[in-house]
């Protein structure tokens, strides 16, 4: 495959991963744990969308909001009902508590919507040809998506005063708490916020590929390494993390078998975490 | 079932509560004792079943190996090689922040799931490894489990062992307070590797014995979910730190899940993969309600007594939670 295609498709993957990382960077650095249930979050979020799809025959764009809107309401429950509680004692604590969720989570999907693959939309799409460049209609569509999820995030972030509470935590606890910033309410809006770019992100990789009750979790990886390559708590380290991973990984089917795609992913990830341990953007070190 | 068939099941059973529970004082010695967190069980586990199934299985044209040595071999074997693996990973990755190692085990332990599954001509990749032998060729459910506990008595002599001597108070030193122990001129990450490798070797040994109890290996018994995932439901419901207290964890647990699939397999047989979601869901929630309600778990962690040095009044007064 040429290194044209293999770029497009970096991107597109890619802009999946960096909507994944941009939820699990904030919940990093807001509220300091490595939240392991991210990547299921996603799966449950592309799972809402394809019941309003398949049982209501909404189109996708359309589902999308109350996948966006539930999958917020779950990420806040959860808050609620497990990590809130265990906010005082070590994080760890919390980690091992995620990784419950994740497993939990994974399971309600297989047993609500069973552990056969699914698709949004049956039927052949005719891919369009761009000078070598193979591209499906679900690939753009994909990529549209991200790229305005982006720039929503990014007035979200840069223009409303919970946006930059969020960016103010993520940055200096305590200092954000001496400033007054509301920490409680703060936590409330950063699991909606990171909910509602967990579902989208499902569903763009519902979208580009399938879904299956792992989808999620097969993911989780690569996310964790755009986050630690962007900076912990850096958003816009996220996005671009996301891209250097979704590139890397495609790149990478130059040299090796496409089965350890993952482990290049995982690869970098080390490499940072040794090397430079902040990230590209100067990530918090906790 | 007749009674032959209970008294079979039985001894299975607790065999198999034995493997988990190697695995667990593993994990023990890791997290418990030291706070080296290792969320790549399933790795280490899959490593050690892998060499000794190679080593003492029969030559197979499916994949390398099949040498017929004997289990001792391949379960030494096991160790040596999950060690290894172990050092060469926790050499670039032990000085890492807790939550990162986890991160970074967890990834490892995919990895190494992705490889068995794609080097077909070593491992027998998604089909697997069959005809592993029991051990000693005994074919006996007995034989396997008085192996099992045979090892399950040294591993937790050598590990309580470990917990009252100087190198365990290092370990918990390190796993309180890290920079009061690197001030105390302790080689902070010398010992943290020290732990991980020897929990590690530990993970491998219980590969070797699963691998032979079981007879079939594949990738699939080495998800995060089983091979990971209940080892730290056992260890944290049964008190981490706690070396009787893990391996009480890891009977309950065990019982719990064995008995939880009596109850999913009313379920009509369509649903077996519905069911098998709903075992992994309750065990989830059985670890939340643990850390929220009794995050210490059952039997919490003792500092103990030092070796040959009888207690004080003044000590005694000064510790109530050990009196």
């Amino acid at each position: 495959m040429d290194i044209l295609q293999l770029t497009y498709n970096g991107i597109v993957l890619g802009s999946i991963l960096a909507l994944g990382a941009i939820g699990l960077t904030m919940i990093f650095g807001v509220l300091r744990f490595a939240h392991f249930a991210h990547g299921d979050l996603m799966t449950v979020g592309a799972y809402i969308a394809f019941t309003f799809v398949h049982w209501l025959g909404w189109p996708i764009w359309l589902a999308a909001i109350p996948a966006i809107i539930l999958t917020s309401v779950i990420a806040v429950i959860l808050d609620q009902l497990f990590y809130r509680r265990m906010r005082r004692v070590a994080p760890v604590i919390l980690l091992i508590s995620s990784f419950a969720t994740a497993l939990m989570l994974r399971a309600l999907v297989q047993i609500i919507w069973g552990p056969d693959n699914q698709v949004y939309e049956t039927g052949i799409s005719i891919p369009y040809r761009v000078a070598g460049l193979v591209v499906t209609p679900d690939s753009l569509k994909v990529l549209v998506g991200a790229v305005v999820m982006v720039v929503v995030v990014h007035l979200f972030l840069a223009h409303t005063k919970m946006g930059k509470a969020m960016r103010a935590m993520s940055d200096n606890v305590d200092l954000a708490r001496l400033s007054g910033v509301p920490v409680k309410r703060v936590i409330f809006w950063t699991w909606v916020f990171a909910g509602a770019l967990t579902a989208v992100a499902g569903i763009l990789l519902g979208m580009d590929t399938r879904l299956i009750p792992t989808m999620g979790w097969n993911t989780l990886l690569p996310i964790f390494a755009a986050t630690i390559l962007g900076g912990v708590g850096r958003p816009y380290g996220a996005i671009l993390g996301g891209l250097v991973i979704g590139l890397a990984m495609n790149y990478s089917v130059l040299i090796m078998p496409s089965a350890y795609k993952l482990a290049v992913a995982f690869v970098i990830m080390i490499g940072v975490l040794i090397l430079r341990p902040q990230g590209l953007l100067k990530g918090i070190s906790l | 079932m007749s009674y032959l068939g209970l008294y079979h099941y039985g001894l299975y059973f607790l065999a198999t509560a034995g493997i988990f529970g190697i695995l667990a004082l593993g994990l023990n010695l890791q997290w418990g004792l030291s706070g080296v967190f290792n969320l790549g069980i399933a790795g280490f586990f899959a490593i050690g079943a892998y060499a000794s199934a190679l080593l003492t299985g029969a030559p197979d044209p499916g994949h390398w190996g099949g040498f017929s040595l004997p289990l001792p071999v391949g379960a030494i074997a096991a160790m040596i090689i999950s060690g290894a693996v172990a050092l060469v990973i926790g050499a670039a990755t032990i000085r890492l922040r807790s939550d990162y190692l986890a991160i970074a085990t967890l990834g490892i332990a995919e990895i190494i799931r992705l490889v068995i599954k794609n080097t077909g001509d070593l491992t027998g990749g998604v089909r697997g490894i069959a005809g592993i032998p029991s051990p000693f060729h005994a074919d006996s459910q007995l034989v396997l489990l008085i192996v099992v506990l045979a090892v399950i008595v040294v591993l937790y002599w050598l590990v309580e062992r470990a917990r009252v001597s100087p190198w365990g108070r290092v370990l918990r030193g390190i796993r309180e307070n890290e920079d009061a122990a690197m001030a105390a001129g302790k080689y902070v990450t010398r010992f943290r590797l020290e732990a991980f490798v020897v929990g590690s070797a530990f993970m491998g040994l219980g590969g070797a014995l699963y691998a032979s109890s079981i007879g079939f290996i594949s990738p699939e018994a080495f998800r995060p979910e089983y091979g990971t995932f209940l080892i730290w439901v056992m260890l944290i419901a049964g008190g981490s730190g706690n070396n009787v207290g893990v391996l009480v964890g890891t009977f309950l647990v065990w019982l719990v899940w064995s008995f939880s699939s009596l109850l999913t397999d009313l379920l009509p047989g369509g649903l077996a993969t519905q069911a098998g979601a709903v075992r992994i869901f309750l065990i989830g929630l059985l670890l939340q309600v643990i850390l929220l309600v009794r995050p210490e778990g059952l039997f919490p962690e003792k500092s103990p007594r030092l070796i040959g040095r009888p207690r004080t009044d003044a000590e005694s007064r000064h510790t109530p939670d050990e009196s």
